[in-house]
């Protein structure tokens, strides 16, 4: 810790802060532009200049070292202020700079109310201009289908310079030129590259970097602001909906350190039209092979037919990736009261729930990937699968000394990878010594081993898990106060339906096995658009978009999208969360828990609870760690050895990709038109790398 | 007026062979051996002992400079030197003749230089423009190499080893550490500092940047000794110096001279006097473009030297003198270097990068006279809102000339508006008036 | 400085590939720098890569020079943009000419030189002549401003121009038989024109006396000792000559 008076305020602070850190720490408000506390220091704004006593000239406190400032003669600690008249004097040189080539056009400009530029200028800037030349006008840029430019409100602090090439992992921004000439650009134009570009947006403390999508649609402050979760995968980033009215304008990223910092990845932030089109906004009953819309009462009546004149044992349900844990529970308990046990959630096929929790999670966590010095990816591509936990992987690997194998499909993960195999007999190899990387992973104090959905999603993908638990148990990943071993969830409702014990019951069929011709003569399908369901079974959707299962449905019951309404969702890591509702499903689209309890009711097995409140308690009285909102409950490390000892029979064709088509992933997904654009890109640029 | 056998540069005007045989002739080489001999610490003692400072234009002493390297190299990285061979600043031509003329003095001291500071490997960063300086150099280095001079086994016994590399247009470069990113195929943007380049310097690791003159001088140092060198100008302001003399003089040229030379002796003896005589002189750049410009009164009793300098506001850079005599539009030459350290500005940070544009713009226009007066002290207000703000110091390069032009000729500066205002006035009248269209015209 | 583009698609070679002598030379440059450093390599082979492609830098080029040396394509852009000496569009087949026009060279009449190149070559900067064979530009300082004013063609300079003796050697370079390099006036390099001020005494040719290093200006017996104010960085207010050492002429 090093002494250092700051205004006349004495505070200790550690030395390796900066000093624009060590003013916060003191409570002095530090203007900046540059500087961005996850990205690498620029120090080219200087804004954010302090007077160190003694010194000619202010500093650049962002850039400037603690330990960088001398003690007086004698010895008395370092004296900074914040206020001085040097100070104020620099900062508003620096505005004034700063603002004469900057268009002011804030009443046209997307970035107007909630710009830096706009905040500080009320600080430092005067109301006139003593600037009588030429504006510079800068040639707008084109980079994707996310970010929009208006390259003369560019104030050259590269910060997205720094995010693309640092955060992101893919160096495709840069500044060309130099001088007052100096541009913000890609390389001729090209569209980014990268699953979390929006974040640029953001990261501009300007307008220059505007949302593409979200162009001239609304002022910050006429939006209602939700804090909410993000289902679009299994890490349930931080985020917060902004409406106006009932539509959602815009989705922006809340900071939670443990999962997604602060940054959100594109199909969270841009698939706002998503939640828009394609809705299914009232109930359709299938006659002659046409849906036609019907009343709610119709609606229930005609799966009432179908599931009384069926056997409880040819009755099912499959929950989608997007369910919350609340309607699945309710889902669970009506197909208890009809005599099924044929439950499973999509792509949970390969776990065990009874094995124990730690067998299904990501038990390492997001953040403690930073602590990890060794990592194994196994059938997954996490730059696809979990933006963001990827991008952790590549702040640990920035932090060097970390190596990180892949078995599975050789892909452009950001950062260095080794590229071991593509199948089991790979994964043999490292269990057994054979191959090199059995070293690095034995050698490591903290190893994780990743096991994706491109293995648990195939028919033997619970085998390969157990050979993946059981190297995880070999080479010491799981010992006190460290658990390697960690399952990547790629959607939102695994973990969940998995806690709950929506699973194959007593005798009860899988998903696979219900889908399949003859398996089911009802079954009911919660947003489970990415099984196909063999033709024959009645399905009853429930769901929100005209998608996969809405086309197969025999009757379509109307829900909520994630937006729509409050529901918890557990992520990879096993952590609770809750999503809020920020609007309203539309037309007669009901919350999807409601939609149950009405239909219980209709079938005669009116399930015991009148309110989500009185769903929740019931919920929590069966699976207790529910209740503990953004925590996660330990999961006991002996599960994976449980795992580790199952073993099983794994086929040796290569590991493949379990998302086909990032942009695409889910059902608000196809609906959104930006989706489909970034889907569009991307596929171009495959195009250009295999050429 | 110092003696030839006291210069150091004894083929500055090319009239001798600057391969490897001329320079031996010249002394050059001689004894390099014995030096490395006496250690490191001697070099570097005898290099603080010469007094010798900096010859970039901060003026340095080099030997504190040489001091400042790590003793060893205990944490793994390997110590450079970088020598600054990027000389760029209008006015400034005199390391093109050492790398043209005298190349083997910069190798011999490279070699020196890099064994009291534990390199072993040292860069010279020529700038991009010198083709032909470049080619002369390498092939002295490769020379060199042949005599196993230098090179991993040489005769000498300090295992070194030395690259000539080259930028490709950018002053900036010659800042310190715009020059390490450069040398690491950066653009050249100046580096934060700290840390400086002695703690992380060209690829992380220790590193000194030294100017050519400076290095190329420090053989002859060792071998003359350091009184010698101490013994020549006045205290503070030591040594032999290349002077440049351009602009309007008679014979401009650039000469070894010693430090604090009176400025009338030396244009007088090597410039053939100012053109037109002593009283045409209008002011003076005494140093490369950067520094604030003296004008002619303050001339007649000018000693060019760091101090001498310094006493008339200015600053003694890098002793490239840029003469102006009374046929000069100062205005138009100092909006001139207004314009070029716009154009060289790197645009890493804002001061720099958008004052360096306003202020040729203002000035630009007061070339003309089309300007508000009050916008002089505006102007002097961006100057000062530029310098001590940056990164670098190109910021305050640029703010200098301006503000020195507007301290020595404001006058001039308010005339030009009057006359322009006084005729647009006119033309209004004209205008507005028919009895004043023939005034007008 | 204005905004450096590329030349547009329809002047851009369709690709680029290395000489043999260019790629010997960018390995050679690559070894330079330390392992993994071979993007210090990047600025010699740009420039290596735009002498061998007509004196300009071509889109494919930089992709190229970017892939050799595993930098992203956007960085080889950056510096192609940032140092000015790259040519990002054609220029003149015979000549490409860049007149110095900062002060010193200003102060020297670099203006009528620029002029002769307005009529000459064409009204505006970076602009082929009609013929191809020529472009010009107005450059920074080029360092030689004591042989002001001065331009630049290919890789030598041609000195102490005047109107005439630029227009001559243009035609120089027209006809194929460029002049002489260096000052196009009576004068030796950067010395004063019409006889040496200094280094005319035999001493200076290495000749008449042995090396200095045997015979040292001074011992150190007799020396003045310096100052220890040598070792400060500035002095507050210049002091009086501590001896009028630069009097004494011969020492």
């Amino acid at each position: 810790m090093t002494k250092l008076i700051i205004d006349g305020k004495e505070i200790d602070v550690p030395a390796e802060y900066t000093l624009l850190q060590a003013c916060e720490a003191a409570g002095a408000e530090i203007p900046r532009f540059c500087y961005h506390e996850r990205l690498s220091i620029a120090g080219n704004c200087r804004m954010c200049l302090v007077e160190v006593k003694g010194g000619p000239k202010p500093v650049a406190s962002c850039a400037w070292g603690v330990r960088d400032c001398r003690p007086g003669p004698k010895g008395e600690p370092p004296e900074i202020s914040t206020r001085s008249p040097m100070v104020k004097k620099a900062r508003e040189g620096v505005m004034e700079f700063l603002l004469i080539n900057h268009p002011l056009d804030c009443p046209i400009c997307d970035q107007g109310g909630e710009c830096d530029l706009q905040d500080q200028a009320m600080g430092y800037g005067v109301d006139t201009s003593r600037f009588a030349e030429n504006k510079r006008a800068v040639e707008d840029k084109y980079l994707g289908a996310l970010v929009k430019t208006s390259m003369t409100r560019c104030i050259q602090c590269t910060r997205c310079v720094r995010f693309a090439a640092e955060v992101c992992g893919v160096p495709e921004m840069g500044a060309t030129g130099r001088g007052e000439d100096m541009e913000i650009t890609t390389y001729l134009e090209s569209a980014l590259t990268s699953e979390m570009q929006g974040n640029l947006v953001d990261i501009c403390p300007v307008g220059a970097l505007t949302s593409k999508p979200y162009a001239f649609a609304a002022r910050p402050w006429e939006l209602g602001k939700t804090q909410s979760i993000d289902v679009m995968d299994g890490l349930g980033s931080a985020i917060r909906v902004d409406t106006r009215g009932r539509e959602v304008m815009r989705i922006l990223p809340r900071i939670n350190e443990a999962i997604n910092e602060e940054w959100i990845s594109d199909k969270t932030r841009h698939i706002v039209d998503g939640l828009r089109t394609q809705r299914l906004d009232r109930p359709f009953v299938r006659e002659n092979g046409k849906l036609r819309p019907a009343s709610w009462t119709e609606a229930f009546a005609a799966v009432a037919a179908k599931v009384r004149a069926a056997n409880g044992k040819r009755i099912g349900a499959i929950a989608g990736d997007l369910a919350a844990v609340e309607e699945m529970f309710a889902l669970k308990q009506l197909m208890a009261s009809l005599g099924s046990a044929n439950l499973a959630v999509q792509g949970g096929a390969a776990f065990d729930a009874k094995a124990g929790r730690a067998s299904y999670i990501f038990n390492p966590t997001i953040a403690g990937i930073e602590q990890a010095d060794a990592l194994l990816i196994v059938g997954s591509n996490p730059r696809k699968e979990a933006t963001l936990l990827n991008a952790r992987i590549r702040k640990r690997w920035r932090n060097g000394k970390f190596k990180v194998g892949v078995i599975g499909e050789n892909a452009d993960l950001t950062y260095d990878t080794e590229y071991l195999g593509a199948g089991i007999e790979t994964l043999n190899d490292i269990a057994s010594g054979k191959h090199s990387f059995a070293e690095v992973l034995k050698n490591a104090e903290r190893p994780i081993v990743l096991v994706g959905a491109g293995a648990t999603s195939r028919p033997d993908g619970a085998a390969i898990l157990a050979q993946a638990a059981k190297l995880a148990a070999d080479i010491g990943a799981i010992k006190d106060g460290w658990n390697g071993f960690g399952v990547l969830q790629p959607t939102a409702s695994v973990v969940g339906a998995l806690d709950i014990g929506f699973v194959p019951g007593e005798a009860g069929l899988s998903a696979a096995q219900m889908a399949a011709t003859g398996g089911l003569d009802v079954l009911f399908s919660l947003g489970a658009d990415e099984i196909d369901v063999a033709p024959g079974a009645f399905v009853v959707y429930i769901g929100t978009h005209g998608d996969r299962g809405a086309h197969r449905a025999d009757v379509i019951l109307p829900g909520a999208a994630y937006t729509e309404k409050s529901g918890l969702y557990v992520n990879t890591e096993g952590r609770v969360q809750m999503a809020n509702r920020a609007s309203f499903p539309p037309g007669e689209a009901r919350e999807d828990w409601a939609i149950l309890r009405a239909l219980s009711d209709v079938l005669g097995k009116k399930l015991p609870f009148d309110s989500l409140t009185a769903l929740r308690q019931a919920m929590f009285k069966a699976v207790p760690h529910l209740m503990r909102i953004d925590q996660i409950e330990p999961a006991d490390a002996s599960a994976v050895r449980t795992l580790a000892g199952r073993g099983g029979a794994a086929d040796k064709a290569p590991i493949k990709a379990a998302v086909e088509n990032y942009y695409l992933s889910n059902p608000i997904a196809r609906a959104s038109v930006v989706m489909a654009e970034c889907a569009r890109l991307a596929s171009g640029q495959m195009l250009t790398a295999a050429e | 007026m110092l003696d030839d056998k006291d210069r150091i540069f004894r083929n500055l005007y090319g009239q001798g062979d600057w391969g490897l045989e001329g320079a031996r002739r010249r002394g050059a080489w001689d004894g390099t051996k014995a030096i490395i001999d006496k250690g490191r610490d001697w070099i570097v003692n005898e290099m603080k002992a010469s007094g010798l400072r900096g010859r970039g234009g901060a003026g340095f002493p080099t030997g504190m400079k040489w001091s400042f390297m790590p003793k060893d190299n205990a944490d793994g990285r390997p110590s450079y030197l970088v020598v600054n061979a990027d000389e760029s600043e209008p006015g400034t031509c005199k390391d093109r003749e050492i790398m043209r003329h005298d190349p083997h003095l910069l190798v011999e001291g490279c070699l020196l230089a890099s064994f009291a500071m534990g390199a072993h490997a040292c860069y010279i960063y020529v700038r991009g423009e010198f083709i032909r300086e470049r080619e002369h150099l390498q092939a002295a280095v490769d020379q060199a190499y042949e005599a196993k001079l230098i090179g991993k086994d040489n005769v000498n016994g300090w295992p070194f080893d030395l690259y000539v590399t080259h930028g490709a247009g950018a002053y900036i470069c010659g800042e310190e550490t715009a020059l390490l990113e450069s040398l690491e195929g950066k653009k050249g943007m100046p580096r934060l500092k700290p840390p400086f380049p002695a703690n992380v310097g060209l690829f992380g690791c220790p590193t000194t940047v030294n100017n050519v003159e400076s290095i190329a001088v420090a053989p002859d140092i060792l071998r003359r000794g350091a009184a010698w060198f101490a013994s020549i100008g006045r205290a503070n302001n030591v040594g032999t110096k290349l002077y440049g003399l351009s602009g309007h003089v008679n014979t401009p040229c650039v000469v070894e001279e010693a430090m604090s030379i009176p400025f009338k002796e030396l244009i007088d003896k090597h410039g053939g006097g100012i053109r037109g005589g002593w009283d045409n002189l209008l002011a003076i750049i005494p140093g490369g473009a950067s520094c604030p410009l003296i004008p002619a009164q303050d001339c007649a009793d000018l000693i060019m030297d760091f101090d001498g300098t310094r006493a008339v506001k200015s600053s003694f850079g890098t002793a490239g003198v840029i003469v102006m005599d009374k046929s000069t539009d100062v205005i138009a030459a100092i909006a001139r270097i207004s314009y070029f350290f716009k154009h060289e500005s790197c645009g890493q940070c804002t001061p720099c990068r958008e004052g360096t544009g306003w202020m040729w713009r203002v000035l630009s226009r007061m070339v003309e006279g089309r300007a508000h007066k009050r916008e002089i002290d505006m102007l002097l207000e961006v100057t000062k809102q530029v310098e001590g703000h940056t990164i670098c110091a190109l910021g305050d390069a640029a703010a200098w000339p301006v503000q020195g032009l507007i301290r020595a000729f404001r006058p001039e500066i308010e005339r030009r508006i009057n006359e322009f205002t006084h005729k647009a006035t006119l033309d209004d009248q004209g205008i507005l008036d028919p009895d004043h269209m023939v005034a007008a015209e | 400085m204005s905004v450096r583009r590329l030349a547009p698609k329809e002047l851009q070679p369709a690709s680029f590939a290395f000489s043999e002598e260019t790629l010997a030379f960018a390995k050679q440059q690559i070894a330079k720098y330390p392992e993994g450093r071979q993007a210090s390599a990047c600025i010699a082979i740009l420039w290596r890569v735009q002498e061998q492609h007509e004196g300009w830098v071509s889109e494919a080029a930089i992709r190229a020079v970017a892939d050799l040396l595993d930098m992203p394509h956007i960085r080889v852009l950056e510096i192609a943009t940032f140092y000015t000496m790259f040519q990002l569009w054609p220029v003149g087949k015979k000549a490409h000419v860049q007149v110095c026009g900062t002060t010193p060279c200003m102060l020297r009449g670099a203006g009528e030189l620029i002029e002769v190149c307005k009529h000459r070559i064409h009204h505006d900067p970076f602009q082929l002549s009609d013929d191809g064979n020529f472009s010009w530009e107005e450059v920074e300082c080029l360092g030689a401003c004591v042989n002001a004013p001065m331009a630049m063609i290919w890789k030598d300079t041609y000195e102490d121009l005047t109107k005439d003796s630029l227009n001559k050697v243009l035609d120089g370079f027209a006809s194929g038989n460029p002049p002489k390099p260096g000052p196009q006036i009576d004068r030796q390099f950067s010395a004063p024109a019409g006889g040496l001020t200094s280094l005319n005494t035999p001493m200076a040719k290495g000749e008449g006396g042995p090396p200095a290093s045997a015979q040292p200006a001074l011992t150190d017996a007799d020396a003045k000792k310096p100052s220890d104010a040598a070792n400060r960085r500035e002095s507050p207010a210049p002091k009086p000559p501590a001896d009028d050492a630069t009097k004494k002429g011969n020492m």
